[in-house]
């Protein structure tokens, strides 16, 4: 296994006093794609919120790059490194295409990052968009952005939460063809998705949630192979 | 990680592709200062055609403004709805009271202790609430809550005269460093011109600066501002201070203006309503709403009141009576949420993008 780049251990949060993850183990190492799959309501976007310390844990511990993530301090941690795109993609609406992207830049802190013109390339309809207003763009389109404006961060560690949500099939290809692309650069990835058809093929590794517990884990084949996995998330 | 290096900025004066020469650079802002420049224009010539009476309500307009401008830093542009500006503006009105009556100071020395003041009270109690994730309808309770509080201290507070409040000894002749003019003299409204137009320009040079997008980021989604390295508590912040700065303004020019303040002037409640309608009514998020505002609800406000004091003879059983300006603020209130939720100026501008 890689070196781990994020560690969730024993990891116990949730909202307003209630407790929604009960001890959640979760690894995610250098260059590697891990996925996070499971039922709406499973903890998955939980999951995620706690491990940027949106969310203040009630138990367990969660360590970047081996140094514990503290609650509320985000932003600290993307100038590492470790980005969130969060779900329903989190634009900033007043703000144009250029000015989102710049906003990307802003957690680079003289950190090499990806050229913005390889950025582009990855979602060639933002070059034609520069100044358009991001909230006039369609669904597809924000989803890009929103991940075309994390990487202008210079993520090492790249958080999806439900990047496919309320796409179409085909743009929902675009996006995991994008996502594929940026593993490529040696991005680390850690993906919740619905879709676990989709992602469980290329993920390295995954795991399986279900009411706020880690059920299963493996390699995504292994997964895919699994019959408890395919009863419950890929249609048999 | 195999991330390329930063692509670096050209300041080459022809573009790459086609070695034409590049567009001159835009100007951020570039109609907002010319209106700003307009403002002033317009603002110098107004009192050669304007009755002394008119110029009263128009002096109104511009505080109206002031206060807008200031509350729409906060809420418009920094998304936190306060319910409490007369908490700052009151701050602004008694800093430059307590420093001309019982210092002896000239109000211009009050106007910096007031800002000050007034960003580093607005700092304090938005930190503790933001700190411990008062959002929403609790952050807006809470600066409710503070301009209260603020109310009843002064009330009980001898050094601050209690409920008496301050009246501004009248100076001989005209003075500028004691921002006293003879009555109906137009040196109010040009000075108080002059204010607006400083306060509108450190609005827009706020917007436009690198700050000042980051918290227009924060405020359309503090999540992905975070996770994008921006520190939101810190632009917030810088927001509320810029903010309770100019609603101080606000504050001192009432005082110089109408050499009077007590408690329930500075703090009450109405003084928040006033700041929020005049930006609600001409547009949240944008630079001019809250000028356009100020310019419809100010002579309004002045026209109920006038209409209270002397209703026509069928309806004189309103004379008198209080509250119907609140109804009529709340009847426009609720037809241009309805009609246009995002104000004159923010519908004018959604159309114009729409072209």
């Amino acid at each position: 296994m890689p070196e781990p780049m994020l560690e969730l251990t024993g990891v116990r949060s949730g909202y307003h006093g209630l407790e929604i993850l009960h001890g959640v183990d979760l690894t995610v190492g250098v260059a590697e794609v891990v996925a996070l799959v499971g039922a709406n309501g499973a903890g998955k976007s939980t999951t995620l919120k706690s491990a940027v310390g949106e969310i203040k844990l009630q138990g367990g511990s969660v360590t970047y790059r081996g140094e514990r993530v503290g609650h509320g301090r985000s932003h600290e941690l993307a100038r590492r490194g470790l980005m969130l795109v969060p779900e329903h993609r989190a634009l900033f609406g007043s703000l144009t295409v250029e000015e989102n992207l710049a906003m990307g830049s802003r957690a680079r802190l003289g950190r090499p990052g990806f050229d913005k013109e390889w950025v582009l390339d990855l979602f060639p309809i933002l070059r034609e968009r520069r100044t358009q207003l991001a909230e006039t763009m369609s669904g597809g389109q924000q989803q890009m952005l929103a991940i075309a404006r994390a990487l202008m961060g210079a993520p090492e560690l790249l958080l999806l939460d439900e990047p496919s949500t309320g796409l179409s099939p085909k743009l929902t290809a675009d996006v995991f063809g994008a996502v594929e692309a940026i593993r490529e650069r040696g991005v680390s990835i850690l993906i919740v998705e619905q879709n676990a058809s989709h992602v469980l093929e290329f993920a390295d590794r995954a795991y399986v949630m279900e009411s706020g517990s880690v059920v299963l884990d493996g390699t995504g084949a292994e997964l895919v192979a699994d019959a408890r996995v395919k009863a419950a998330y890929l249609g048999g | 990680m195999t991330a390329t290096a930063p692509s670096t900025r050209s300041t080459s004066t022809t573009t790459a592709l086609t070695g034409q020469p590049a567009p001159a650079p835009r100007v951020r802002g570039a109609l907002d200062y010319a209106l700003v420049l307009g403002v002033l224009v317009v603002g110098a010539a107004l009192p050669f055609v304007m009755t002394t009476s008119q110029m009263a309500i128009a002096n109104r307009v511009l505080i109206f403004a002031i206060m807008g401008v200031g509350w729409n830093v906060m809420a418009g542009f920094g998304g936190m709805f306060s319910f409490g500006h007369a908490a700052y503006f009151g701050i602004g009105a008694y800093a430059t009271a307590y420093t001309v009556v019982t210092l002896g100071l000239s109000p211009w020395v009050g106007l910096l202790i007031g800002m000050v003041l007034a960003a580093a009270a607005g700092v304090g109690i938005s930190y503790l609430a933001l700190r411990y994730k008062l959002t929403g309808a609790y952050y807006t309770m809470s600066t409710f809550a503070f301009a209260e509080a603020l109310r009843l201290f002064v009330q009980g507070s001898e050094p601050l005269r209690r409920t008496v409040g301050f009246s501004v000894p009248v100076q001989q002749g005209s003075s500028f460093a004691g921002f006293q003019f003879p009555a109906g003299s137009p040196w109010y409204w040009w000075i108080g011109v002059v204010l607006l137009a400083i306060c509108l320009l450190v609005t827009i040079l706020f917007v436009h600066s690198r700050p000042g997008r980051f918290t227009l980021a924060v405020r359309d989604d503090d999540v992905a501002a975070a996770a994008l390295g921006i520190d939101v508590l810190r632009h917030k912040l810088v927001a509320v201070a810029i903010s309770a700065a100019i609603t101080s303004v606000a504050g001192m020019f009432y005082v110089q203006y109408y050499m009077f303040v007590d408690p329930s002037i500075a703090f009450g409640a109405h003084t928040s309503n006033d700041a929020i309608i005049t930006a609600v009514v001409g547009g949240t998020g944008t630079v001019w709403g809250p000028v356009v505002g100020a310019v419809i609800m100010a002579p309004l406000s002045d026209l109920v009141a006038g209409f209270l004091r002397n209703p026509p003879p069928a309806l004189d059983w309103l004379a008198g009576q209080s509250g119907l300006d609140i109804i009529v603020y709340a009847v426009i209130l609720i037809l241009v949420v309805t009609l246009l939720p995002k104000g004159i100026v923010g519908t004018i501008a959604a159309r114009r993008r729409k072209q």
